[in-house]
């Protein structure tokens, strides 16, 4: 069936993309969050337990923007709901 | 593939409910820390006349911790916390860490455990703040400070709480399915490295998820302190 595998393709193509790109974005941001943090670390080296727990919530926070894309990139790649119809 | 699905499959059915593997494994994990919680009762002592053992040194140790991680966050409604928040904890770090023994898949990554769990913490944030403002106050500080935001107060709520659950499922699931792909990929003792990453992961997100529910629900308790702090000082000034 040309539809299937050019669906397969398109998908597979599209999952890459989707995982490289959402990956990349909250990986500046976390290392832009790691840097201020640094930064206020050294110059108030007495507020590293409220600077240190700030900064893992906020790196948990970007994380999960990351698990978002992975999750849909699982989906699409293993459980892709629109497969159903076409192997219909 | 059909070990680690994104949906559980049922393992028996008791009537209308079916029970699935992350049922059977959050009963076990609940039967686990019971028995644990009953065998160390009879061991400790309130005031111990000799130097305390190991084992109650360790147990104060953890509880003092989650006490002064909660203190921090929420310094006068500390006793009232420590109960949820510090069983949330527990239950989670040993929940996340059961994904490691071998045949075992953790609960928490099944979307209805963590959704589950989201839906207690925001059920909780209002009860907290109902029970300590009552009612008509907490139901005010929606509209405070101002009845504009009313709609993306409730948005934010909502989706915090599916941000909480989508969070911890995804973060377990996808470590799960990363070691089994890179078993079949690459061979025996190859997803060695990944499960270090799991079982890191794995206490990071147990923190974050009890770190965040305090947050919420210390957010509700204090939803009219700042309101009545401002008029103390107006009425002062």
């Amino acid at each position: 069936m040309p539809d299937l595998s050019s669906f397969t393709l398109a998908s597979t193509v599209a999952a890459v993309l989707g995982i490289s790109l959402g990956v990349m974005f909250p990986a500046l941001a976390m290392g832009w969050a790691i840097k201020s943090a640094l930064e206020a670390l050294s110059r108030q080296p007495e507020a590293e337990r409220a600077i240190t727990r700030t900064l893992f919530i906020g790196l948990a926070m970007i994380e999960s923007l990351a698990i978002y894309v992975l999750v849909i990139v699982l989906i699409v790649l293993f459980r892709n709901p629109l497969l159903e119809y076409l192997v219909k | 593939m059909n070990e680690v699905e994104l949906l559980a499959a049922p393992i028996f059915e008791l009537g209308p409910v079916s029970i699935t593997g992350t049922v059977l494994t959050t009963w076990a994990i609940m039967a686990l820390t019971w028995l644990c919680a009953a065998l160390i009762n009879r061991r400790i002592q309130l005031a111990p006349a000799a130097t305390p053992g190991a084992l109650q040194t360790a147990l104060e140790g953890i509880i003092t911790t989650i006490e002064n991680a909660i203190a921090n966050v929420a310094p006068q409604h500390t006793q009232q916390l420590l109960p949820f928040i510090g069983t949330l904890w527990i239950f989670l770090v040993i929940a996340n860490l059961s994904g490691l023994i071998p045949g075992v898949h953790s609960p928490t990554r099944d979307l209805s455990a963590t959704a589950a769990l989201a839906l207690l913490v925001f059920l909780s944030t209002h009860w907290f703040g109902i029970r300590a403002q009552g009612l008509k106050n907490y139901l005010r500080h929606y509209l405070a400070p101002s009845p504009i935001l009313l709609p993306f107060h409730i948005i934010s709520e909502l989706t915090r709480t599916v941000a909480l659950a989508v969070r911890l499922f995804g973060n377990m699931m996808s470590l799960e399915m990363a070691a089994l792909l890179i078993l079949i990929v690459a061979g025996f003792l190859a997803p060695v490295p990944i499960l270090m990453l799991h079982i890191i992961e794995a206490l990071v997100q147990a923190y974050i998820f009890g770190m965040l529910a305090l947050i919420y629900v210390a957010g509700g308790l204090q939803s009219q302190q700042l309101r009545q702090q401002k008029k103390q000082g107006v009425s002062n000034a």
